[in-house]
């Protein structure tokens, strides 16, 4: 276990050079410069001044070259400063966008975990029946619909008909001037229509699921000869059930992990909340190669610790994983 | 509002709201007595981005400039008829050579930190610009200064090594600090985030994709603006945007056409808000590569031009809020010529125009010539659905004289290195924001066709060459006025571009606002004179 541990840790260094290697060449074969970006369809500035911001850049060495500078700056942690004119430290601009981006996501996650397991659990022991149906209904919709769209209707109807909650943003006006207790109340106000928004738009794809693999394990002969027991049906689902059931939803969880820091740029705008979605976005438009780089070798670096995490608590969670070899 | 940034032409891939005929219009209801002007209260307002950086010879982007020109002065500035006045220098002399300007500084100035301004800041602002090392979008009008010198602390001289007229709108510039930056990393400087100027607003926090608040300067020289505090928040999505004004939460933000003219009529909204509308210094134009054999025929550009119904287009993108556009300036501004030659609407003409050219109707309704069928791709910049749906009209417009349109939408960073820097287009839909100087050599001089400049449809006529070194070879308005009206009768004959429309502004204010005084320049020039009387003030 140990052993296979160690070999999982040290496959991830190669994995991670690879996909900065490969990320690195398809951001450069993008059209356009970060200069370009400042300087295109600008009278006032020159040639010789736009050579002098690529120089700066250290854009006029081979690729190779400036793939060579990045990587040994990121093996002393350093992602280098943004090509964007405010020229700040890639991750100062990072690090002042994750503790929203993650209070969010986290929130989001909890609810779109703790309410779509039991909508699917309910949905697979009440399989074709009315309330199934309805089940699948609302969490289609919610599917469905753009998030912009009932952003924005959630917005006009709470915001400006009824005035009963904030239009934008995570903190009112003024409210640095309130007690601590006073401004995570006006910030609680501010994200509930973007996390029950968000939550409600990704129950679909959990619930549905989860219904599946509970139909799956349901038709389980032990779930038959625990029945033919006389088990009690409660206790059939909840504890024979439900545990197997659970199994691959550990598997998700491990994946939601580089999401954490990912933000929906869609709604991030729409809600001006100062996200990780929109500084990405702002990133690649402006061809600022660091700060995109910056970005994704961080959820490049989650997403393999993500899966490595899955796949440790898969096998705690499953003897058949953790003593069998095939 | 910083000279440098209004100084500066450069391609809005932003959206430009609609357009309006001569004098500023306002729409508002009549209220009670206004009451007196009073000191307090704060003026909200938002933008879609969020300033890059607050050292305005670092920063091109509007919010940046429109923080910074709160914040900092330059020694010139254009009042509300676009003429110059001083700002930082109270008078300045040209030699009668035109070679040397003289700059007599304001005395009792104080930087927000207390130091004095004197003309050692001036001489080290420019000094930074002009410094290799400096990443700024703003050093090629001061290269054209052959020396600098400070005489004595109030007195600035620059010596040019011939006439240039642009010079004094480029001292527009935001003066900086010299006592916190000299001998410094200028692209390292805190002020960057946390700036210190001379201006009318005292910088006192930024967070951060949120919000910029700035603070009335009680010791500015031009007196204590009445508003207290100036917030700008930052709002990515216009929708929202526009909830948070009618919520309460923004106090002033530019509609767009649809919504000044069908979501802003109520009873309601109009007792809240003010509107204003003026032409903003824009224009949207049709441009062709003059390169293609197909285009270098100035009939078959002028029989385009007949065949595009211009008042169609503004009717249908900018719902009226705009007029027609006949050549590169802003109407009611000095160089803009009120009586051109141009081609109006006439698919009469158009065809006739075609059929000089050579052009017959072909068997698909398509014109040839040659047997090559007349068809053509426009291309403009996503994310711009004015452009868009313009480019559609004129589709539709040219399909009814035989031309044959298609329609190619980009992404900006692709669509200028790929094709427009490397001239593979036909024809490209854009816009240009016009600077305060009538100066248009980077635009169309023979001389900046290279890759990259901005002559990118390669316009070259040795006449508009000669006129446009003469407009920026002397100060003498009347002669410079006589240059760009010839320049501007030959855009005309010529058509290099079709110029479609100049859009409208439509800022919209609170109500509870007072002192605004809507003139050509806007409504924007006399911020610091605005108020809310003292029964109305909330914030």
């Amino acid at each position: 276990m140990v052993n296979y541990l160690i070999k999982r840790i040290l496959m991830l260094f190669p994995l991670l050079l690879g996909i900065t290697l490969i990320t690195f060449t398809v951001i450069h074969l993008a059209p356009g410069e970060p200069v370009e970006m400042q300087a295109s369809m600008n009278p006032k500035i020159s040639a010789a001044s736009k050579a002098r911001l690529r120089e700066l850049y250290g854009l006029d060495k081979p690729l190779y070259v400036q793939y060579g500078r990045w990587i040994s700056h990121l093996a002393h942690f350093d992602f280098g400063r943004s090509f964007a004119p405010d020229n700040r430290p890639v991750a100062d601009k990072i690090v002042e966008r994750i503790p929203i981006t993650l209070t969010l996501n986290i929130i989001a996650l909890i609810l779109e975990f703790g309410l779509a397991i039991p909508i699917g659990i309910l949905a697979a022991v009440h399989r074709d029946t009315l309330l199934d149906r309805g089940i699948s209904v609302f969490v289609f919709l919610g599917f469905a619909v753009p998030t912009f769209w009932l952003a924005l209707l959630c917005m006009y109807f709470f915001g400006v008909k009824l005035s009963w909650l904030p239009i934008s943003g995570i903190h009112s006006l003024g409210s640095d001037r309130l007690p601590a207790l006073a401004r995570y109340w006006d910030m609680a106000r501010h994200l509930l229509l973007p996390v029950a928004i968000a939550t409600f738009g990704s129950l679909a794809g959990l619930s549905r699921y989860m219904r599946s693999t509970m139909l799956e394990v349901l038709s389980q002969d032990y779930i038959t000869t625990a029945r033919a027991k006389g088990v009690k049906e409660r206790i059939v689902i909840y504890k024979h059930a439900l545990k197997n059931a659970l199994l691959p939803v550990i598997t998700l969880l491990g994946f939601s992990l580089p999401g954490l820091i990912g933000g929906s740029v869609i709604f991030e705008t729409i809600f001006a909340i100062p996200g990780m979605g929109q500084l990405f976005y702002q990133g690649v438009m402006g061809r600022d190669y660091p700060l995109v780089m910056g970005i994704l070798v961080i959820g490049a670096c989650l997403t393999l610790v993500g899966n490595l995490l899955a796949d440790l608590c898969y096998a705690f969670a499953d003897p058949r994983i953790r003593h069998g070899k095939g | 509002m910083t000279l440098s940034r209004l100084v500066t032409l450069f391609l809005v891939a932003l959206q430009l709201a609609g357009c309006a005929k001569g004098a500023p219009e306002q729409q508002q209801k009549a209220r009670g007595p206004a009451g007196p002007p009073a000191c307090g209260d704060a003026l909200v307002t938002g933008s879609i981005g969020e300033p890059s950086t607050l050292l305005p010879v670092l920063a091109t982007d509007s919010s940046s400039g429109e923080i910074s020109g709160l914040v900092y002065n330059g020694l010139l500035r254009y009042d509300k008829n676009y003429q110059l006045e001083g700002d930082l220098a109270k008078s300045w002399d040209v030699s009668s050579d035109g070679l040397k300007i003289t700059f007599h500084l304001r005395h009792g100035v104080k930087w927000h930190d207390g130091h004095d301004f004197t003309s050692r800041d001036v001489l080290y602002t420019y000094r930074v610009i002009i410094d290799p090392k400096t990443p700024t979008a703003y050093s090629e009008d001061f290269k054209q200064v052959q020396s600098a010198r400070a005489i004595d602390p109030y007195t600035f001289e620059v010596t040019y090594a011939k006439p240039f007229a642009p010079a004094l709108a480029s001292w527009g510039m935001s003066i900086l600090p010299a006592h916190l930056l000299e001998g410094k990393d200028i692209t390292k400087s805190p002020l960057a985030r946390s700036p210190i100027g001379t201006g009318p607003y005292v910088f006192k926090q930024w967070i951060p994709l949120q919000k910029v608040v700035l603070e009335a300067n009680p010791d500015y020289w031009e007196g204590k603006p009445y508003l207290s505090r100036y917030v700008y928040r930052i709002i990515p999505d216009s929708s929202t945007m526009y909830m948070e004004l009618k919520a309460g939460g923004l106090d002033e933000m530019n509609l767009s056409p649809v919504q000044y003219q069908r979501q802003t009529n109520t009873r309601e909204f109009l007792s809240r808000f003010n509107k204003y509308r003026y032409p903003a210094s824009a224009y949207t134009y049709l441009g062709y590569n003059l390169r293609l054999p197909l285009f270098q025929d100035r009939r078959v550009r002028q029989a385009i031009t007949c065949a595009i119904n211009k008042e169609e287009i503004i009717q249908g993108v900018l719902l009226g809020m705009g007029q027609i556009a006949h050549g590169p300036y802003k109407p009611g501004t000095w160089a803009y010529k009120p009586k051109v030659d141009d081609f109006g609407y006439d698919p009469a003409r158009a065809a006739a125009l075609l059929k000089e050219a050579g052009f017959a109707m072909g068997s698909d309704g398509v014109l040839v010539k040659n047997g090559k069928r007349f068809s053509f791709t426009i291309m403009t910049n996503q994310g711009n659905d004015q452009r868009l749906k313009c480019a559609l009209i004129i589709q539709q417009r040219l399909r009814s004289v035989g031309i044959e349109v298609k329609i190619r939408v980009m992404e900006w960073a692709s669509f200028i290195n790929n094709f427009i820097d490397k001239g593979q287009f036909e024809a490209v839909l854009l816009g240009w924001t016009l600077g305060q100087d009538p100066d248009i050599y980077d635009i169309w001089h023979s001389s900046k066709t290279a890759p990259k400049e901005l002559n990118f449809i390669h316009f070259q006529n040795a006449e508009v060459d000669r006129l446009l070194i003469e407009g920026r070879g002397t100060f003498d308005t009347e002669q410079r006025k006589k240059c760009y009206y010839a320049i501007q009768d030959i855009l005309a004959r010529e058509q290099p571009y079709t110029f479609l429309y100049v859009p409208d502004a439509l800022p919209v204010v609170s109500a509870r606002v007072r002192g605004i005084e809507p003139a050509p320049a806007g409504i924007f020039y006399n911020l610091i004179k605005w108020y809310v009387p003292k029964a109305e003030q909330v914030n």
